[in-house]
């Protein structure tokens, strides 16, 4: 380097980056263009999802087909442990109960993997995020799509459980899709959430197989809530019932299966549902975008 | 003429500057040598400022200014803050004190950590390619051109099968080649040219040549003086996190080589 002299000699480093129109690396940028820059990595996102979808089953013999046993398998086992061990369909015949369990252990499982695959969304990725720009809520966005992805080939096993324990395809059905868009909604924002709180927290990857077991327990998912909980005070069964994951799980029952009628849903269930799922993945994002410019820290 | 008079009128436009910059890592669960739950539970009981938490600080003061059309060399010894300095100037790493102002989105040549060993060699130039930040048209567009320059199809079709069935020579080829496929700004390179068999060597260092052209600065760590003399005009050379010297290739390398001892 010559030491040429320079009009920018007598600048500070700031004043230097003023005058040439530089900017902070790594700054965190607004939420309206976090959005669209979000936006702009929709097909990042995507094939991110799916590649990791069939990467998890690329080694095995049978392949993609463990897409559709693993959940078949997981309903056999609770079907054999609550249903003929433990017998909790109590106030429901076989054929209501084995599909309202299936349902129920289908919908849990994706808010619960979503939840799982959130917390290491970052912290499991660090290679990932120290390596290429981003925004870093692809991650986690793209994990819960590969989860809805998974539950998209769960929902195979699960309407043929329906049809084969007597509910037929009716227009009810279509209202597995509202539900599952507000569903997926909500696992975003978890996504989200536990993405960030996971980044600065790795030990949530240990604890949280134990709130979600908790939770699960609590929220009816082999067993009916109303019934289960009759002859105790109100207000413990109308918490469990309005909690976000047994809202979805009912909405689902609801719509697929024939003898699971309106009454057993609480009041306003779909307003409900919208709300969570709007609170949850608005909030979430909100929370996650806070600390953008802080992921790449170890 | 117009051009040499554009050329002298660009040569003082700074493209990075850094700031009396900090880098510091946190490293969990190192604090003490023993990592027996016992002694995490004491630290716990103790609360110290951070728990079970080792800082390194990698970077510490580093300040200079970039200009457009310059080749900057990073040098200095294993663990010295080159990678991370390049991290942080990409905005990946987040600043402990200090600043990095860029102008535009300084890329880090490399695409390691998106692919996946599972997935084909196919897709995983078109993951590799989205995760970069280009669209599917322009992955669509340069497909063919990335896999003749990895050489992969050279001894049979094998980017149809997966990254895990790459001998580890294979591996490095392809992943050079997505990475290169991307113009940039401001370009930083890992000590990317030691990747592959000499001749893939030759193929990416002109790939490199090419790439600088287009780029405003480019930013070269290597462990390799030949190719730092054969590619920069300025050199850093960082010593334990600080800047130990900067100026031309020629001066701070023969200091930097009587420094090795070579």
């Amino acid at each position: 380097m010559t030491a040429r002299p320079s009009p920018d000699d007598g600048l500070s480093p700031a004043d230097l980056a003023a005058k040439y129109g530089l900017t902070v690396s790594g700054a965190r940028p607004g939420l309206s263009e976090y959005v669209r820059q979000l936006w702009g990595r929709r097909h990042f996102i995507l094939a991110f999802s799916q590649a990791k979808l069939t990467a998890q089953y690329s080694q095995a013999k049978l392949g993609q087909l463990w897409q559709v046993a693993t959940p078949l398998l997981n309903a056999l086992v609770y079907y054999l442990i609550f249903g003929l061990i433990l017998g909790a369909d109590r106030g429901m015949g076989k054929e209501v109960y084995i599909p309202f369990l299936v349902t129920g252990v289908f919908v849990f499982t994706f808010t619960q993997s979503s939840v799982m695959a959130g917390v290491r969304a970052i912290s499991g990725n660090l290679g990932l995020v120290r390596a290429l720009h981003f925004p870093r809520a692809s991650l986690p966005v793209s994990f819960a799509l590969q989860q809805l992805q998974q539950l998209l080939f769960s929902m195979i096993v699960l309407l043929l459980v329906a049809v084969a324990f007597g509910s037929y395809p009716s227009l009810a059905w279509l209202l597995v899709i509202p539900a599952l868009a507000l569903q997926f909604l909500f696992n975003v924002g978890l996504a989200l959430i536990m993405a960030r709180a996971g980044s600065k927290t790795p030990d949530l990857a240990q604890l949280m197989p134990f709130v979600m077991r908790t939770w699960m327990y609590a929220s009816g998912v082999m067993f009916s809530i109303p019934i289960m909980l009759k002859g105790k005070p109100g207000w413990i069964a109308d918490a469990l019932q309005w909690n976000p994951a047994a809202i979805y799980m009912d909405l689902m029952r609801y719509a697929l299966i024939d003898g699971y009628p309106r009454e057993n849903l609480p009041p306003h269930v779909w307003a409900v549902a919208l709300g969570w799922a709007v609170l949850v993945a608005v909030g979430g994002f909100v929370y996650f975008w806070k600390a953008e410019e802080r992921y790449g820290r170890g | 003429m117009a051009d040499d008079m554009n050329n002298a009128s660009e040569a003082h436009i700074p493209t990075v500057i850094a700031d009396g910059l900090h880098i510091v890592y946190r490293v969990n669960g190192a604090k003490t040598g023993k990592g027996s739950a016992t002694s995490a539970l004491s630290r716990i009981v103790r609360r110290g400022d951070e728990r079970g938490v080792r800082k390194v600080h990698a970077v510490k003061g580093v300040t200079f200014t970039a200009y457009r059309g310059e080749a900057i060399g990073l040098i200095g010894s294993n663990g010295s803050g080159k990678s991370t300095l390049l991290r942080a100037i990409a905005g990946l790493l987040p600043a402990e004190r200090g600043k990095v102002y860029t102008d535009g989105q300084p890329s880090l040549l490399g695409v390691n950590a998106a692919l996946m060993n599972d997935l084909t060699g196919e897709r995983n130039v078109i993951l590799g390619g989205l995760a970069m930040g280009m669209s599917r048209e322009q992955i669509r567009e340069r497909y063919q051109e990335i896999v003749d320059f990895s050489g992969i199809n050279e001894k049979g079709d094998f980017i149809t099968l997966p990254m895990r069935t790459y001998s580890s020579g294979m591996a490095a080829r392809l992943r050079f080649s997505i990475a290169a496929a991307k113009d940039h700004d401001v370009l930083m390179i890992d000590e990317a040219l030691a990747t592959g068999d000499r001749k893939f060597q030759k193929r990416s260092e002109a790939r490199i040549r090419e790439l600088r052209k287009e780029a405003g600065t480019v930013f070269l760590v290597s462990h390799n003086n030949k190719s730092i003399r054969d590619t920069c005009d300025r050199v850093l050379w960082l010593e334990r996190g600080e800047l130990r010297m900067d100026g031309p290739t020629a001066e701070v390398l023969k200091e930097y080589e009587k420094f090795t001892g070579k």
